[in-house]
């Protein structure tokens, strides 16, 4: 019997034209037939704001992976897709702001750790902090793991950026 | 392209501007509409008036908008060139709604033009207002809402460039009402690239040659063809049939793609699939190279996927990269038109100074012909004075009768047994001959799509053969018939039953006919006669033929309703979930088939 087809994360970019609709289209693309978003970000990316970025984690088999890419390259508007994930280096990053409500040792804990993880202080208040910070995925849900029990209250979070290393372009 | 996009192209003389309505007609015309089926209301009365005033393109008033789009399907298919709605705003955009998503799933070529509410009352809930493309983004290949006049003509232009090109389908068009009135620019149709939409339609050659390094290796190779072929048009057909004498390979063919390859041609296998005859679905199961061209794998075909032609190296040609490595993983993918795939394939062929293992295949034909001499497609019709007529009979008298008169003939099908008896005995020959809803399967589609098919070939003869449930979807289109003096047939298999439901509820679940019965059918003979046509009826074997001449003769739109046996199954059947090598055959069948037992259904 052959073994269960293994799932993998991919982080996928599409340049898109920026037109009405383009986004109703990726995301009913993805809820039409079933695909996971796990983040999405979009925002125009060129001089006269004709052209978007959008991107995209999502997971599933190599086969659907490839099927949502042969899904969303033949969408009208849609320019370039490209799985940053499998067509070699990349750097992914997000940013977050993070609401703590604290008083007393949690509230010295908390600006402790987030001088540890390079979060910055962007508002405070004498009962409440304001972070912000930058990274992976991973480090944001490291730090929100740790601030959780000093007085998280709100997070609000990009979802996530990503670019090819080196000179590789979309 | 991206100039015009970007920024508002300078403003146009004020000679060169006309109100929105006729800057639409005349970028359809320029596309070369000649007809439009639509239904007027309120948003789209400027468009009526500019169709008042012009003779060039012909306007066919429909009953119901689904009618409209399934009837553009039929001109589209049967012509080769894209087909034309025009629906109203709101309501007569939802009721658009199943043709478009029938046009999808086939690939058919489809402009729909749409009213919509003034942009300054959009979304404001107004009188028949609807979030048209936001119904239509999952219906359509593409969609457009016009919001500026300068847009107006581009739009048009591209959305015909999309309906047609790579894998064909259908386009809405929204136009709000101000932007029909207003004053418009007229912008000639593009000469240049779309900016993002570039389907691709050139073979990769390496691809090509690994295809041929493995047809030529095969020892029990057959060729599936579908749809695909008959959207890349006749020079497809022909290199098909080519490529198919040249190697001596077996053909089969989807719903879809009937008609592609000569169905009377000692190579063509039948039809695959659920209802495909026995030995090509044992061809398909048993193959060691599969060539697709131009079909989808779709599960009417592959049965239970994972039990799919197990031991087979597949070849797919697509022009749909999506539709490669979907539901089965190919060895070669090949992303090109058919066509020009099928011709490289050829070429490739003949240079390439491999010879194919004449042995093996000749093996191989043997064992087909043990397979098709099952005779799958057998029935037994008692040709007694008033015997009940076998559904099947009545499919193969009429194509019989209709060939005898050597009249050019195009059929069309609603959707249940009818349809798969349909595509069964009537043997196609040529392509674009045969209009059926495959994918989405939807009810209703035959008569409208009949319609279609006899405006665009007015001397021809045009069956809609047809179940008597399917029909009264969209009966209320013989009253177009009727106005445009249409000289369609409806051929209805009459067994009162929703036949495909009630042949489910039979072997599925224990024969309780929940709701598949119809009770109180009109009187299809008078219900002729009421929309100005002609109603004909046969209830016993020895009226058949007589019904079917009488009915090829008249030049008028109509009815046959030929009284068929109730208790009647489509098969051979590969039930749902099951593999092609557990086909059921129908009960006629098993005293002939060794090893079979005759017990009404058979796994083999």
């Amino acid at each position: 019997m052959p073994t269960e087809p293994s799932l993998r994360s991919a982080t996928i970019s599409v340049l898109v034209e920026n037109e009405p609709g383009i986004l109703a289209r990726v995301v009913g693309l993805f809820s039409g037939r079933g695909y996971n978003i796990e983040s999405l970000t979009v925002a125009p990316v060129e001089d006269g704001r004709n052209r978007s970025r959008i991107n995209i984690v999502t997971s599933g088999t190599e086969m659907v992976i490839e099927q949502i890419k042969a899904q969303l390259d033949r969408l009208v508007p849609v320019h370039r897709v490209a799985d940053l994930s499998k067509e070699g280096p990349h750097i992914a990053r997000e940013m977050a702001l993070i609401k703590i409500i604290a008083i007393g040792e949690k509230r010295v804990e908390a600006l402790r750790l987030a001088e540890a993880f390079r979060a910055r202080v962007i508002d405070a208040t004498i009962e409440s902090f304001i972070f912000e910070m930058t990274g992976n995925t991973d480090k944001l849900d490291a730090f929100l793991d740790l601030m959780r029990p000093l007085g998280l209250a709100e997070v609000s979070r990009t979802g996530v950026a990503a670019i090819a290393r080196g000179t590789r372009i979309i | 392209m991206s100039q015009t996009h970007t920024a508002p192209a300078a403003p146009a003389p004020e000679t060169d501007l006309a109100p929105g309505a006729e800057v639409l007609l005349r970028a359809l015309k320029e596309q070369g509409v000649e007809v439009i089926f639509g239904y007027p209301g309120g948003a789209v009365l400027p468009i009526y008036d500019a169709i008042f005033n012009q003779n060039a393109i012909r306007h066919i008033l429909v009953r119901h908008e689904q009618a409209a789009v399934h009837a553009a399907e039929g001109y589209a298919r049967s012509t080769g060139k894209v087909g034309c709605v025009l629906v109203t705003s709101g309501p007569g955009a939802t009721n658009a709604v199943t043709g478009l998503v029938d046009a999808l799933m086939d690939s058919i070529p489809v402009v729909c033009l749409t009213g919509q509410v003034p942009t300054h009352l959009i979304g404001n809930d107004a009188f028949q207002e609807a979030d048209t493309t936001g119904i239509t983004r999952p219906a359509t290949k593409h969609n457009y809402l016009v919001k500026r006049s300068e847009d107006l003509a581009r739009v048009v232009h591209e959305a015909f460039y999309v309906a047609k090109s790579g894998r064909p389908g259908p386009v809405v068009i929204d136009l709000p009402k101000d932007i029909l009135i207003n004053k418009a620019p007229y912008t000639a149709a593009p000469t240049t690239l779309h900016r993002s939409y570039r389907p691709r339609t050139e073979p990769d050659m390496e691809q090509i040659h690994r295809a041929v390094a493995l047809l030529k290796s095969a020892k029990r190779p057959v060729i599936y063809t579908g749809g695909g072929v008959i959207n890349a048009g006749d020079a497809a057909t022909a290199a098909l049939i080519e490529f198919v004498r040249k190697t001596g390979f077996p053909c089969t063919s989807t719903l879809m793609g009937l008609g592609a390859y000569p169905s009377n041609d000692p190579q063509f296998l039948g039809m695959l699939g659920m209802h495909g005859t026995y030995e090509a679905n044992l061809v398909m199961h048993g193959c060691d190279v599969m060539l697709n061209v131009g079909a989808r794998f779709d599960d009417r075909v592959t049965g239970r996927l994972n039990a799919f032609s197990p031991n087979s190296k597949k070849i797919h040609i697509d022009i749909d990269p999506s539709s490669i490595n979907k539901n089965v993983p190919v060895e070669v993918p090949i992303v090109a038109d058919a066509a020009i795939a099928l011709k490289a394939l050829s070429a490739a062929w003949d240079a390439d100074s491999a010879k194919s293992d004449r042995a093996a295949i000749a093996e191989w034909w043997t064992q087909i012909e043990q397979w098709r001499g099952i005779e799958c497609l057998k029935f037994n019709q008692d040709m007694t004075k008033g015997a009940i007529i076998k559904p099947q009979y009545a499919v193969q008298r009429l194509y019989e009768l209709t060939r005898e008169t050597g009249r050019e003939t195009f059929i069309t099908t609603e959707v249940g047994q009818h349809q798969m008896w349909a595509a069964q005995y009537f043997r196609f020959d040529q392509p674009n001959h045969w209009m059926t809803s495959g994918g989405l399967g939807t009810m209703g589609y035959g008569l409208p799509a009949a319609m279609g098919v006899q405006i665009a070939h007015p001397d021809a003869l045009v069956i809609d053969i047809a179940g008597e449930a399917s029909i009264l979807m969209n009966i209320q289109e013989m009253s177009t018939l009727s106005q445009y003096r249409l000289p369609v047939k409806v051929f209805i298999l009459n067994n009162q039953y929703m036949g495909m439901v009630r042949q489910w509820q039979e072997l599925l679940h224990g024969s309780r006919y929940s709701e598949s019965y119809t009770a109180a059918l009109p009187d299809f003979v008078k219900l002729a006669d009421s929309f100005h046509g002609v109603g004909l009826r046969a209830t016993s074997v020895d009226q058949l033929d007589d019904v079917i001449r009488e009915m090829i003769a008249l030049d008028r739109t109509v009815i046959c309703d030929i009284a068929v046996d109730q208790k009647e199954n489509c098969f051979p059947m590969i039930p749902s979930g099951a593999a092609h090598n557990e086909m059921i055959l129908g009960a006629g069948h098993g005293a002939r088939a060794a090893g079979i037992t005759d017990e009404g259904m058979v796994l083999v």
